[in-house]
């Protein structure tokens, strides 16, 4: 094996981002003449090959309807499956393989839990999210106050980009149900204290859904530790295919959720008269799931922890100081976001050009970063700006990367001066 | 580089800077939002049609990238004086020139040629003919606001 990930021992000093980078085929290739610099991995990251090759061997070897067969090929996809959701828990540090459910999305899971969570909520309860949340963690529930009757409550931002304690504090009261709290933003890289969040939660009653959409590839996850009562992934952000995402929920409460959907797998029998639903997961797994997607987002996982979580986080910390100390030099740019808790994000303005024509004249550099209100409008409204330019990380970003960000910007203000 | 320098000619640079008839029209009878969600840009645009549907005065407000900016500018420069059909025909010139699609005419285009660079970025189309579209709804009065998506 070849693999950066098997080839590197865990304790290993060095960070071989250039083994790593061989790992990920997309990332060798020209763009429009130059070498590609992938900085938009908050948006979607890019997949190892690993994750192609789980992908292929399903599909080559494995494929069959899970759950039910029994034929050979319907009980290997079935344990393929089911090994993957183990995956997900140890990733987790989830007490069982039942609190973990396979949807399309974070935005699915969070909708689930809109719904389901939801239908227990009544006219006067509130929900809290905070400012920076992404627009998947803002919409649903507002579709659940419009039905119900419920009020949002909304944390605000400091000036750095960091969740207001003590407002929240205020907010808090015997009327809360649920607090829905992103775990890193993606539009600012602030990282949340989402255990003493979930703690106040907890002390008032509420319950509390971790958006972990951008903190999963980032950072060492423990759902235990945080007490988040659900947590929500997205496999495309963590290296895995689009089309899977993870509801981590605690069994105690996804056990009293009525179901989501209704159809097969979800159901022990159906008839006219009585339809018994399933057990958990498969109450909340309504239909013949996306199996291909599981087995990806196993492998995804099984690459980062072979790598590992803590020495990704370490060089990510090291190349976001990096980029900043570059990007500080740039005249005119002023940096959105600034918390002290800060991963991966790096996300501007400068002044007299529109983020719109930095994100064209880097590409014609080669440079891919996502320019926009990054579906989190209230930030932009917060910092009175229609859109920001944001440079990601990811495990395989060097400093060359950011460095090459870093000249993009300085020909993006020459052409402009 | 060079089709860099296509797209963001010095005259797009200076109309998206420095914005022509960038304010309210104080005698508008006409105006129309537009908006591009992927961007974020916003276009208010303001006529005065008189009685004979002659263009007396254009004018836009508003937040937008370079191309969005200077296209808006030098649409109001170029339909002063218009009439309705005569702006509906230049749109129609203009839109086969950024979209590449017929063959525009560089003598009706005049200063407009300028956007041609804009071909060669297809995900820039619709900066540079927001504000055409958010024309053609102020001259129909329509009251939704236009977007792009």
């Amino acid at each position: 094996m070849t693999s950066a990930a098997q080839a590197a021992p865990a304790n290993e000093r060095t960070y071989d981002v250039q083994r790593i980078r061989q790992d990920f085929p997309i990332l060798a290739q020209q763009v429009h003449g130059h070498p590609l610099v992938y900085l938009d991995n908050a948006a979607t990251t890019q997949k190892p090959r690993a994750v192609l090759a789980a992908l292929e061997h399903y599909y080559a070897t494995d494929n069959a309807n899970i759950h039910r067969g029994v034929h050979e090929l319907s009980s290997r996809a079935t344990t393929r499956y089911e090994e993957a959701r183990a995956a997900v828990r140890a990733f987790l540090n989830a007490a069982d393989d039942r609190e973990i459910i396979f949807v399309r999305g974070a935005t699915e899971a969070i909708n689930l839990v809109a719904d389901s969570f939801g239908r227990r909520l009544r006219a006067g309860d509130e929900i809290i999210v905070s400012t920076m949340e992404h627009h998947s963690n803002i919409v649903p529930w507002q579709m659940l106050c419009e039905r119900t009757g419920a009020v949002l409550r909304v944390v605000p931002i400091d000036d750095a980009g960091e969740f207001m304690m003590d407002e929240y504090e205020q907010l808090l009261s015997p009327r809360t149900r649920i607090v829905g709290i992103v775990h890193q933003s993606n539009s600012l890289g602030t990282v949340n204290p989402v255990r003493e969040i979930a703690a106040r939660a907890h002390a008032a009653g509420a319950r509390v859904l971790v958006d972990g959409a951008q903190a999963a590839p980032h950072q060492l996850l423990d759902v235990r530790a945080l007490d988040a009562d659900f947590y929500v992934l997205s496999g495309h952000k963590m290296y895995g295919p689009t089309g899977i995402g993870v509801l981590y929920g605690k069994r105690d409460l996804l056990e009293s959720m009525p179901p989501y959907q209704g159809g097969g797998d979800m159901i022990l029998s159906v008839s006219f008269e009585k339809t018994v639903y399933n057990k958990l997961p498969y109450k909340f797994e309504a239909g013949t799931p996306h199996i291909a997607g599981p087995i990806g987002l196993k492998a995804a996982i099984d690459y980062m922890q072979a790598v590992g979580l803590e020495r990704i986080a370490a060089h990510e910390h090291e190349l976001l100081a990096y980029g900043t100390e570059l990007l500080a030099e740039i005249p005119g740019l002023r940096m959105i976001g600034t918390a002290a808790q800060r991963s991966s994000v790096l996300s501007f303005v400068i002044e007299g050009i529109h983020p719109h024509d930095i994100g064209t004249i880097l590409d014609r550099e080669g440079i891919a970063i996502r320019t926009g209100h990054h579906c989190a409008q209230p930030v932009m409204a917060r910092y009175g700006v229609p859109a920001t330019a944001r440079a990601s990380l990811a495990m395989y970003n060097s400093r060359a990367d950011v460095e090459a960000l870093a000249r993009g910007l300085k020909k993006t203000i020459e052409v402009f001066s | 580089m060079d089709d860099l320098r296509d797209l963001y000619q010095e005259v797009i640079l200076d109309h998206g800077k420095h914005p022509r008839n960038f304010r309210k029209a104080p005698a508008a009878n006409r105006s129309a939002h537009g908006y591009n969600p992927l961007c974020g840009d916003q276009v208010e645009i303001f006529l005065e049609l008189d009685a004979a549907g002659v263009v007396q005065d254009i004018s836009f407000q508003g937040s937008g990238c370079a191309i969005s900016t200077a296209s808006t500018s030098m649409m109001t420069q170029a339909l002063k004086g218009k009439t309705l059909a005569e702006a509906r025909a230049l749109f129609e010139q203009f839109h086969a020139l950024i979209t590449g699609t017929g063959e525009p005419d560089p003598e009706k285009l005049g200063k407009l040629a300028v956007f041609s660079g804009v071909r060669e970025f297809p995900n820039r189309a619709k900066c540079a003919t927001l504000a055409w579209h958010t024309m053609c709804a102020a001259l129909e009065n329509r009251a939704e606001p236009v977007s792009t998506e």
